[in-house]
């Protein structure tokens, strides 16, 4: 953590805190309110990454085809440019690419239509319609231009090392984001939907600050114990909804909705609690500092806020991606997450699986935990640690597609938004929540990829433009 | 109504399901439409049905031309359509069901449920169904749910009658009972378009049958074409209907099922107390009606069946409460009933599912990583030796066909070392051409020495392939028999009668 920049804006990130904290609020409100509504929310949710390929290396030439009327084996004689080329179009990465794409067009018609210049040239614009376009581009591409200038490289700045620095920023707020990215998706792939990121957060926080508080040791040995608890208090709070859903059948989403709570209001309990996890001395609901022994050291140097934690998040993501796609247990993990009636055939002990699995996600997700109470704020922890990310996470594991590296650049992505996102308010005056727009017309894009092919006048894998075949979808009386 | 299809063309993508059909349904005829798995006859009749456009080509009703932008204009055209998975809604009853899409209401919007029920009761009347308009359709068994459609088809005076597969989900007697139903809508001049690849059904009740191959007409024939000529048009090539098997040489005892007892959910007797021996190489066929216990009963020697009591041994060692992957490691292969739904994952491709249930060890699995190249190779070799047509070993298992994805099933479980083999229904749904390999693979399998035990609810294959044959009704096994008993008693025993007479069925159950 750079000093100087926490110097620079402590009101602002208070502020923002907060809004995580209440968007947070926000989404599990929804999510409670879809519960009752709909009685299977997760298979909704979760429909646009089951339907997604599987083997990485297939990526392309899968997710087309199982639209496909049943009836309707594709023809070996079909033109092979064509085929790969409809494939691309509908291709997962390239539809996530237009996604993102059509998010930034309408935020930046929000961004003209609240600009007050825009709305002033608006008035005469047949007069001098001119005025109203160039008040558009700049309105638009300042705002765009200082997003990117927040996000990745700073051309106000004289030299390399100090203009760079937004990029690194960009990667410190990518870091946990794609932990807990990684946690989220891990579960989609098992068909477990696990929006108890804030919960698992805040346990893995709290032991990860607790080891780094409590116990001075040598820097080698302290961080790895740090880490460790974390990991290890995120994987039991998530292994708690695996080992519920298989023992009693109780649906995760409850579960860890209702983990988020529990965590919550215990850590705030002994964050307020002195003896406990409050700071010696102090009123206020806030741990002690974490040691220096225990903080991830600045990979950069001191001028950059980049922490040991995104080299910690990237073996990771490999980790994931090996498990998921290389290892038997990964194997299983999708068998179960796609099919767990033919996985329980197989011999795969489904329930074990759903354990495993929720273990594992807590730990990835706890993971994002001690990011933030190892990395982004040692100074100690309150229950706002999680500020919102075991949220955003399902946001970046569904833009990820749920594959490893996917929520990896999509981690990226929303760290950059994150780092952008306030450049673009202090320089431009638009306000932060446009990038929020932004972020969920992403998702809101690629969950529903018809849409995205309607706008961009792509023709559906199955060669038909809209209806979908009627059979597949509807619910038959089985026997 | 005379049913007219010109030039109907369809595609999707580059691929055409049906190239150029041309069909006249006669009224008072019953046309059928004969092929193969994915050969496009219910992609054919989808466009009919104004679920699909047609790229090409023209619908004429009574010599007019029609436009069916969805199944609701062809329904007010007069075409009615009893699907192969039922499109009814379950927890609805059968006249909530019938009036679905057709409600009318009264005052205050309130459903006009008296007409419907009468509507429901009169249309039963005059076909003698014996349907409750209140009772609940997921409630009724699946021959009855089948009639609810007939009626939804009939309530809207369909004078064309499209039956897509109406006898994959039946039991012989219920089969019988729909093709009397279906020669009376004949005699009231309904036109009747009957879409099968049972040739025998075919021959009953046709007036006249086309074939469909590839999405081509290939042929026409007369109802009194041979089961072969029709075969052989269907799959392009002559076609071995009968399964040649030499006598068994049945060996040691390998597997002792005794007082088996499965209770379901609702702790009722799914299987009652039902004993059996199997030796090597020999073929035992469950025969009876469908829901009579065989599914519980070939899912309690998997160990997928939780409330169990009794006792299997396999080659001496007991089984029974031992965990699914025990139970695969001691040698048992198993084709489950419904492949889709337990037997494959779409989302897989053809060589991940050929090591879904050996992911444990080698040679599939080294120091916890998958062996792909090995299983590349092996996947490669199973596609030759199962002939699976597909692109390659990368195909998701969703795009074969229904007898390619039971080869893939098949290649798997025979592949390993079998010490059992458990086949369920395995021939529903696909074609002719994949039958006959997957009973040449069953048989070659029990020649090879290993016990088979095959569950069908096809009175001709449980003929064809027995050694013996096991009856089960209502849970239990009414008898035990070899396989030239006559069909009219297998038939009686199906219904529930005892088979007393035959010396060996008496020993076998009380073995």
């Amino acid at each position: 953590m750079n000093p100087e920049n926490e110097a620079e804006q402590p009101a602002t990130r208070a502020e923002r805190r907060r809004q995580e904290a209440e968007h947070a609020h926000e989404i599990e409100e929804a999510v409670v309110a879809a519960l009752e509504t709909e009685p299977v929310p997760s298979e909704a949710v979760s429909a646009p990454v089951g339907g997604a390929p599987v083997a990485a290396a297939a990526a392309t030439a899968t997710a087309t085809k199982t639209a496909a009327p049943a009836e309707a084996t594709p023809g070996e004689e079909e033109p092979a440019s064509n085929r790969v080329l409809r494939e691309i179009m509908n291709g997962p990465v390239v539809l996530s690419f237009l996604a993102v794409l059509i998010a930034f067009i309408i935020g930046g018609i929000m961004i003209a239509l609240t600009n007050d210049e825009v709305q002033e040239t608006a008035g005469y614009f047949f007069a001098q319609p001119g005025d109203f376009f160039g008040a558009v581009w700049t309105a638009v591409s300042g705002a765009y231009g200082s997003l990117f200038q927040g996000a990745v490289y700073n051309f106000g700045k004289d030299d390399f090392a100090t203009g760079i620095r937004p990029l690194t920023d960009t990667l410190t707020y990518a870091t946990p984001l794609i932990a807990a990215g990684l946690g989220v998706g891990l579960a989609f792939r098992v068909g477990l939907f696990n929006i108890g990121g804030r919960g698992q957060m805040l346990v893995a926080a709290a032991a990860a600050g607790w080891v780094g508080f409590s116990f001075p040791m040598p820097m080698w040995i302290h961080l790895p114990v740090a880490i460790l608890a974390g990991l290890a208090a995120g994987a039991i709070w998530g292994g708690i909804v695996g080992f519920l859903k298989a023992r009693t059948g109780a649906h995760e989403v409850i579960l860890t909705i209702m983990l988020n709570y529990i965590a919550f209001y215990l850590i705030s309990f002994m964050l307020r609690t002195p003896g406990l996890l409050q700071a010696p001395g102090s009123v206020n609901p806030k741990s002690p500092a974490i040691l220096e022994s225990a903080v991830l050291p600045l990979i950069l140097g001191p001028n950059y806020k980049l922490h040991l934690g995104f080299i910690i998040v990237a073996v990771a993501t490999a980790g994931v991606w090996w498990l998921l796609n290389r290892s038997s247990t990964g194997f299983r993990f999708r068998a179960v997450g796609t099919n767990p009636n033919a996985a329980l055939v197989a011999g795969v002990n489904v329930k074990n699986t759903y354990v495993w699995a929720m273990a594992l996600a807590g730990g990835l997700v706890g993971l994002a935990g001690v990011m933030q109470i190892l990395g982004t704020t040692p100074d100690g922890m309150t229950s706002g640690i999680d500020a919102g990310i075991g949220f955003d996470a399902i946001t970046v594991a569904l833009l990820g597609r749920s594959r490893p590296w996917g929520i990896f650049a999509a981690g990226i992505l929303f760290g950059a938004f994150k780092a952008g996102g306030f450049a673009m308010q202090a320089s431009e005056g638009v306000s932060v929540d446009i990038v929020g727009v932004v972020q969920s017309l992403i998702v809101l894009f690629i969950a529903a990829p018809p849409l995205i092919r309607a706008i961009f006048f792509i023709p559906a894998p199955d060669g038909k433009l809209t209806r979908r075949p009627l059979r597949r979808n509807s619910k038959a009386v089985s026997a | 109504m005379k049913l007219e299809l010109r030039g109907i063309t369809k595609r999707f993508g580059n691929f055409t399901a049906n190239d150029r059909i041309n069909l006249v349904v006669e009224p008072g005829q019953i046309h059928c439409l004969l092929g193969e798995n994915g050969a496009g006859k219910s992609t054919l009749m989808n466009v009919l049905y104004g679920l699909y456009q047609a790229d090409g080509g023209e619908i004429l009703l009574d010599d007019e031309v029609q436009e069916f932008a969805g199944p609701g204009d062809a329904m007010r055209a007069g075409i009615g359509m009893v699907h192969q998975h039922f499109m009814l809604v379950p927890v609805f009853t059968v006249a909530e069901n019938v009036i679905l899409g057709h409600e009318q209401a009264g005052f205050a919007g309130v459903l006009k449920m008296k007409e419907a029920r009468q509507r429901v009761r009169d249309i039963s009347a005059r076909f003698g169904f014996d349907v409750d308009p209140d009772a609940r359709v997921g409630d009724l068994p699946v021959g009855v749910q089948q009639r609810v459609e007939i009626i939804k088809a009939l309530s809207q005076d369909a004078r064309v009658l499209v039956f897509d597969e109406p006898t994959a989900v039946l039991t012989p007697q219920e089969t019988d009972e729909l093709m009397a139903i279906m020669q009376q809508l004949r005699a009231e001049g309904r036109s009747i378009v009957f879409i099968t690849h049972k040739l025998r059904e075919v021959r009953e009740v046709a007036d006249a049958i086309t074939v469909i191959r590839l999405g081509k007409i290939v042929g026409e024939a007369e109802p009194t074409a041979s089961n072969a000529d029709l075969a052989a048009l269907m799959v392009g090539r002559s076609v071995d209907l009968t399964v040649h098997k030499e006598p068994a040489q049945p060996g040691a005892e390998v597997l002792r099922v005794e007082g088996l007892t499965v209770l379901d959910e609702n702790g009722l007797k799914v299987v009652n107390d039902v004993s059996f021996n199997l030796r090597e190489g020999e073929i035992l066929a469950i025969a009876g009606v469908q829901g009579n216990g065989q599914t519980e009963l070939t899912e309690a020697l998997l160990g997928l069946q939780n409330k169990v009591s009794g006792s299997i041994t396999l080659n001496g060692a007991e089984i029974l409460g031992r965990s699914v992957r025990t139970i695969l490691d001691a040698g048992v292969g198993f084709v489950p009933e419904d492949r889709n739904r337990d037997g494959l994952i779409a989302e897989f491709s053809i060589a991940e599912n050929l090591m879904l249930d050996r992911s444990t060890g080698e040679p599939f699995v080294k120091a916890g990583n998958v062996q792909r190249a090995f299983r590349d190779e092996f996947a490669t070799e199973k596609r030759t030796e199962f002939d699976i047509r597909s692109g390659g070993i990368n195909s998701l298992a969703s795009e074969l066909s229904g007898g390619n994805q039971q080869k893939v099933v098949l290649a798997r479980e025979l592949s390993r070392d079998l010490k059992l083999f458990v086949a369920a229904q395995p021939t529903r749904g696909i074609d002719v051409g994949s039958i006959e390999f997957v009973h040449k693979r069953m048989v070659a399998t029990r020649d090879a020495g290993v016990p088979v035990i095959v569950v069908s609810t096809e009175l001709d294959e449980v003929v064809a392939l027995a050694d013996r044959i096991a009856v089960m009704y209502r849970g239990e096994i009414v008898g035990i028999v070899p396989s030239n008993t006559p069909r009219e008693v297998l038939g009686l025993m199906m219904a529930g009668e005892r088979h007393t007479e035959a010396p060996e069925a008496a020993h076998e159950v009380t073995a």
